[in-house]
C-alpha cells in the first residue's frame, strides 16, 4: 500500500538509529504534527478543534499543547514570531473575555474551562465537565508563552500580563471540593465530580501548577495525600510506578523536566519520574514482545499502548454480547484494557526518554503499516487485528492532543525548549519544591 | 437450707453458660465449640438454620455462579464444534432445583439432630434482651451466665423513590426466582451484585449493572476492579459507572429505573430489579438497650478487640459487629468469642486475625493482609510482586489467563504482609498466601518450593522469585 506524503525509505526499520540519523524523518513528522494546529485552528479566537473531523468542537488541552507548538513552530522556522504572537496575543484574550460562571453555556468558572467548547462562541457544548486536567494542560501553555515571549513589543507584553493574569485566576484549592486532595471536576448540574484522582497518572501537573500558583495555591499536604495512592510495583522485569496507559507518563513530562529530580516517593524509591517513564516503555515493549491477546502487530519493536480512538464492539453497543472492542478509551499494560488497538503516535512521543526504541518503533510501524500516517500525521488508533484482510482498523482523521503532545516532545528530545522554558517559570519551581522535589535543576 | 438461698442455687442450675441468638455459621461454631468445652448451650434461632451464608448467601450464589460457570464453558465449547450450536440458555427452575440439592447437602453437616447429639438446646423464635443477664424468646427465658449475638446482617434497603418493597429483588429473594428474567438491572456494583449480574448473563438474561462509583468493587485494588469490569463487559453485561438511580416506575411487567450520570439523565427498562448495595447488622428487635449492649444502625454492635460489648457478660461474633462480613469471619471470630468467655488462658484477639476474602467472580478477587494504600497511609515502606496469569502457562492451557498475582512484602526483608490475586481460582490459591503469611514463611522459601507444572498456583512462586531478580534490560 502507497501512503501519501510517507517516503520510500521509510519502509525499510534500520538496526542502528538516532535522533541524528534520523533527523529529515523526525523533522518531517514533527511538522506534520504542527500543521495540524494551524490547519484547525479558528484564527479568530485560537481555539483549536479537538479532532479533524467535521463539526468537532475545541478541546481545551488541546489549545494548550497548540500554544507551545506555535513558539515551537517559531524556533523551527515554519512560522513568524510576530504572526505566531498575533494569535497566541488573541487565545489569551479569548480565554481572558469569554464567560466564567456557574452557568451551563459558560466557557469557564473558577478559572478552570469546560473540557470542549464550540469552536465559534467559545461555550460548553456537549454537556461536558469543568475539567481539571484539560485546565492544567491549558494552563501550563499560558506559562509557556508566558515565559517565550519576553519581547518589548506590545503584543508580548499584552501576553505575559493575559498568561499571569489567567494563571492566577484559577482557583485550585476550590476544586479541592473541601477534601484533602483534588477532585477531578465538576458539573454545572451535578456539582463535583465525586471521584479523585487515584494512583499515578497525569495529575501530577494539576498538582505541581496548582501548589505552585501565588493567589489559590494547594495545601502541600493534597500531594502527599494523592501520593498515598502510589502503585510501586515489580512487574515484566521492571520496578516500575505504575500507570498503564503511556499519555499518563507523558502529559506531564510534556512541560515539566523531570529528569533528575525527586519527591519524596522517588526518593524512597531511588526512582525519579523520567526514569519511571523509560521503565514504562520496557514494560510496553516487554507486554506488545509478549503478545497476550494474539493481538495482530504487536512485538517488542511495535508498541504504544495509551488513550485513543478504537473500533467499537461490533452489533449493538448497548447489548452486543461481544463487547471485546472499546472505541476511544484509555488503554493500558499489562492490566488492560487492551483490544489490540495501538497508538501509532506513542512510540515516537517517547523520544526523549528512549530515543532508540522510539526510533526504531516508529521506523518499523512506518515500514509495516504506512497507512497509519497519512499526510506525515499519526492517526489516533491503529487496530490490525480489526479488519486484517483490508490492512486494519483505522481512526478516521486526527485527534489534536496527539498531535500537540507529538510536538512538544520531539521538541523536548531535540532541543529542550519547552523544558528550558518551563524551568525558568517560579511557579513551576514553587510547586515542583512544594510537592517536596530536590535535587538536580532544582539545587 | 432457706428458701431465698434453694431459688438462687435453682436459677444457678438453669443458667446457660452460654446463650446464642442466630444459628449463622457464627452461631453453629460457637454453639459446636461451646458444648465441646463441656457448657450449658442453648441456641436461639429467629428462621432456619445455616444463617445468611447457607440460606441466600455464599452457598446458594457458588452454586448459581458454577452452573453459570457451565454455560460460559458450553459457549466457549460451541467455538469449537461445527457446526455452531444454538446459543445456550439456562431453566433456571433446574438451575435453582440443583442449587437447594446442595444447599440441603451442606446445611446437613449442622442438622438439627446433629445439634441435639452434640448436647445442644435449639430453640426456634425471635430472640430479645430482657436484662443484662436475661434473653427470652416467645417460647421460653433464658438466663445466661454468657451471652453470644451472631445474628449477622441483611441486605439494605434502598431508598429510591418509586422503588417500593415487593418490587425489587434482594440476595434474600433472587434464588426463589422461577423464570430467568429476560432483563435483570442489577443496582450496587459490590461484590454480591458483581458475582449476580455476571452469573445471570451467562445463564442467559440480559444484564445491566448500575454502580455509583468510578469502579466495581470499591475497596478493592483498582486494577482488580478494573479487570473485572472488563470481564464483565465481554461477558455482556451493560455496566453503567458514576451512575445513581435516582428513582423507579414499577409496571406490571416491567419496572422502570430512573438514572443519572454527570447530569445526563436516562431509563433502564427490566423486567426484574436486584438491588445488592451493602448489608447491614441485624440489631432489630434484639433490645440490646435493654442488655446495655451499645450498637449502631450502620456498622452494628460495638466491640473491643476481644468481642466483648459494652456489657461484659455479652459478646458478638461476625458480621453483626465486624466490617469484614463473611462466613469464614463469622465462624472464628464466634470460636474466639466463645474462646475468651469460657475457656481459661488467654483471651484472643480478633484483630490479630489474618483474614482472606474473595469475590466469585470470573475472575475471583481474593485478597488477604494489606492492601497497598494501606501501607502507604500506615508508613509502611512496601513492595510488591506482579506476575500476570498470561504469563503463567496452566492458565495459558486451561483459557484462564485474564488476572494476576500481586505479593506485597515490606521494602525491608521478604516477609509477606499482603496479596491480590486475580484469577479463575483466586480463592483456592490465595490459601497459599495466608499459610505463608500465617507461617512467616517469607518470599525467598515460598521462592524455593517446588510447585506442580503446569498449576495456576505457580504463578505465586513466580511472583515470589522477582525478589532477588535483577531488573530487565529495557
Amino acid at each position: 500500500m502507497e501512503a501519501a506524503g510517507v517516503p520510500r525509505d521509510s519502509r525499510r526499520a534500520p538496526a542502528q538509529v538516532s535522533l541524528r540519523s534520523e533527523a529529515r524523518l523526525i523533522e518531517r513528522l514533527q511538522r506534520g504534527a504542527f500543521e495540524y494546529v494551524t490547519r484547525y485552528t479558528n484564527a479568530r479566537n485560537g481555539l483549536v478543534a479537538d479532532t479533524s473531523r467535521a463539526g468537532s468542537p475545541c478541546s481545551i488541552a488541546v489549545v494548550g499543547f497548540a500554544l507551545c507548538s506555535r513558539l515551537i513552530a517559531v524556533e523551527r522556522g515554519w512560522s513568524s514570531r510576530r504572526a505566531a504572537a498575533a494569535l497566541v496575543l488573541r487565545t489569551l484574550q479569548f480565554f481572558w473575555e469569554s464567560a466564567q460562571g456557574a452557568g451551563t453555556h459558560a466557557t469557564g468558572y473558577k478559572g478552570f474551562y469546560y473540557h470542549f467548547l464550540d469552536m465559534e462562541s467559545g461555550r460548553r457544548v456537549w454537556d461536558c465537565e469543568l475539567s481539571l486536567i484539560d485546565s492544567a494542560l491549558l494552563v501550563a501553555g499560558f506559562l509557556c508563552v508566558r515565559e517565550y515571549f519576553d519581547g518589548m513589543g506590545k503584543d508580548e507584553a499584552s501576553i505575559r500580563k493575559l498568561a499571569d493574569a489567567l494563571y492566577r485566576r484559577v482557583d485550585w484549592c476550590w476544586a479541592q471540593n473541601g477534601a484533602p486532595a483534588l477532585t477531578q471536576g465538576w458539573h454545572p448540574d451535578s456539582g463535583f465530580l465525586h471521584y479523585g484522582w487515584e494512583g499515578y497518572n497525569e495529575a501530577l501537573l494539576i498538582y505541581i501548577l496548582g501548589l505552585g500558583s501565588p493567589t489559590s495555591p494547594l495545601p502541600r499536604d493534597s500531594f502527599i495525600h494523592w501520593t498515598l495512592t502510589y502503585q510501586w510495583e515489580r512487574m515484566l522485569g521492571q520496578d516500575v510506578l505504575y500507570s498503564g496507559p503511556l499519555f499518563t507518563h507523558l502529559f506531564p513530562h510534556a512541560w515539566i523536566d523531570l529528569r533528575g529530580i525527586r519527591d519524596a516517593f522517588m526518593r524512597e524509591k531511588r526512582s525519579d519520574y523520567f526514569i519511571n517513564t523509560c521503565r514504562t516503555v520496557a514494560v510496553q515493549r516487554e507486554y506488545c514482545e509478549r503478545n497476550p491477546r494474539e493481538a495482530l502487530g504487536y512485538s517488542r519493536d511495535v508498541w504504544g499502548i495509551s488513550a485513543g480512538d478504537g473500533p467499537v464492539a461490533h452489533g449493538s453497543a448497548e447489548f452486543a454480547k461481544d463487547h471485546r472492542h472499546f472505541g476511544y478509551m484509555a488503554r493500558g499494560v499489562p492490566f488492560g484494557p487492551d483490544d489490540g488497538t495501538l497508538c501509532p503516535w506513542a512510540m515516537l512521543a517517547t523520544l526523549p526518554f528512549t530515543p532508540e526504541a522510539a526510533l526504531i518503533g516508529t521506523r518499523t510501524l512506518l515500514a509495516r503499516y504506512p497507512q497509519v500516517c497519512p499526510q506525515n500525521r499519526f492517526v489516533s488508533g491503529f487496530n490490525p487485528t480489526v479488519n486484517a484482510d483490508s490492512g486494519g482498523w483505522l481512526s478516521a482523521g486526527w485527534y489534536g492532543l496527539d498531535q500537540g503532545l507529538l510536538v512538544m516532545m520531539i521538541e523536548n528530545a531535540r532541543s529542550r525548549l519547552v523544558w528550558s522554558l518551563m524551568r525558568r517559570a517560579p511557579e513551576v519551581r514553587r510547586g515542583l519544591r512544594r510537592a517536596g522535589f530536590r535535587g538536580g535543576w532544582l539545587s | 437450707m432457706a428458701r431465698s438461698q434453694r431459688t438462687a442455687a435453682t436459677r444457678r442450675k438453669k443458667t446457660y453458660d452460654l446463650v446464642i441468638i442466630g444459628a449463622g455459621p457464627g452461631g453453629l461454631a460457637a454453639a459446636e465449640f461451646a458444648a465441646r468445652l463441656g457448657a450449658r448451650v442453648a441456641l436461639l434461632e429467629r428462621e432456619r438454620l445455616g444463617g445468611v451464608s447457607l440460606n441466600t448467601g455464599s452457598v446458594p450464589s457458588k452454586s448459581l455462579i458454577r452452573s453459570a460457570t457451565l454455560f460460559a464453558a458450553m459457549r466457549e465449547a460451541a467455538r469449537l464444534q461445527q457446526p455452531a450450536q444454538a446459543e445456550p440458555v439456562a431453566d433456571l427452575q433446574r438451575v435453582i432445583a440443583r442449587l437447594r440439592r446442595m444447599q440441603r447437602r451442606i446445611g446437613g453437616y449442622h442438622s438439627e439432630a446433629r445439634l441435639k447429639r452434640a448436647g445442644i438446646e435449639l430453640h426456634y423464635g425471635a430472640a430479645r434482651f430482657v436484662d443484662e443477664r436475661l434473653i427470652a424468646t416467645n417460647m421460653g427465658r433464658f438466663p445466661f451466665h454468657h451471652a453470644l449475638v451472631a445474628t449477622g446482617a441483611g441486605p439494605t434497603r434502598p431508598q429510591i423513590p418509586g422503588l417500593i418493597e415487593g418490587s425489587y429483588l434482594t440476595s434474600d429473594t433472587i434464588f426463589g426466582l422461577e423464570k430467568l428474567p429476560e432483563h435483570l438491572a442489577v443496582v450496587g456494583g459490590g461484590a454480591l451484585g458483581c458475582e449476580l449480574a455476571q452469573s445471570f448473563c451467562r445463564l442467559g438474561s440480559r444484564v445491566t449493572i448500575i454502580q455509583d462509583e468510578a469502579g466495581f468493587l470499591p475497596g478493592e485494588e483498582r486494577d482488580a476492579a478494573q479487570v473485572l469490569a472488563q470481564s464483565m463487559a465481554r461477558d455482556g453485561v451493560t455496566i453503567r459507572l458514576n451512575t445513581s438511580v435516582t428513582g423507579a416506575r414499577v409496571g406490571k411487567a416491567e419496572v422502570v429505573l430512573r438514572t443519572q450520570n454527570y447530569g445526563r439523565t436516562a431509563e433502564v427498562q427490566a423486567d426484574r430489579v436486584l438491588v445488592s448495595i451493602g448489608r447491614t447488622p441485624c440489631t432489630d428487635g434484639l433490645s440490646l438497650e435493654s442488655a446495655g449492649v451499645r450498637a449502631d444502625t450502620a456498622t452494628g454492635i460495638a466491640v473491643d478487640e476481644f468481642l466483648r460489648t459494652s456489657n461484659p457478660r455479652v459478646y458478638a461474633a461476625g458480621d453483626v459487629c465486624l466490617r469484614h462480613r463473611y462466613a469464614n469471619v463469622a465462624e472464628r471470630t464466634a470460636r474466639i468469642a466463645v474462646h475468651n468467655c469460657l475457656a481459661k488462658g488467654r483471651p484472643m484477639r480478633h484483630t490479630a486475625l489474618t483474614i482472606p476474602w474473595c469475590t466469585f467472580c470470573a475472575p475471583e478477587i481474593a485478597h488477604v493482609g494489606l492492601q497497598v494504600w494501606q501501607a502507604r497511609n500506615e508508613g509502611i515502606p512496601i513492595r510488591t510482586f506482579t506476575v500476570m496469569m498470561q504469563d503463567i502457562d496452566r492458565a495459558i492451557l486451561d483459557r484462564q489467563d485474564v488476572g494476576f498475582v500481586k505479593l506485597h512484602s515490606t521494602g525491608r526483608n521478604d516477609k509477606i504482609v499482603g496479596a491480590t490475586i486475580v484469577a479463575s481460582r483466586a480463592s483456592e490459591m490465595i490459601n497459599e498466601v495466608c499459610v505463608a503469611m500465617s507461617t512467616g514463611i517469607g518470599l525467598r522459601e515460598l521462592a524455593d518450593v517446588l510447585h506442580i507444572y503446569p498449576s495456576q498456583s505457580d504463578a505465586i512462586r513466580i511472583a515470589a522469585m522477582d525478589l532477588d531478580e535483577p531488573l530487565a534490560p529495557g
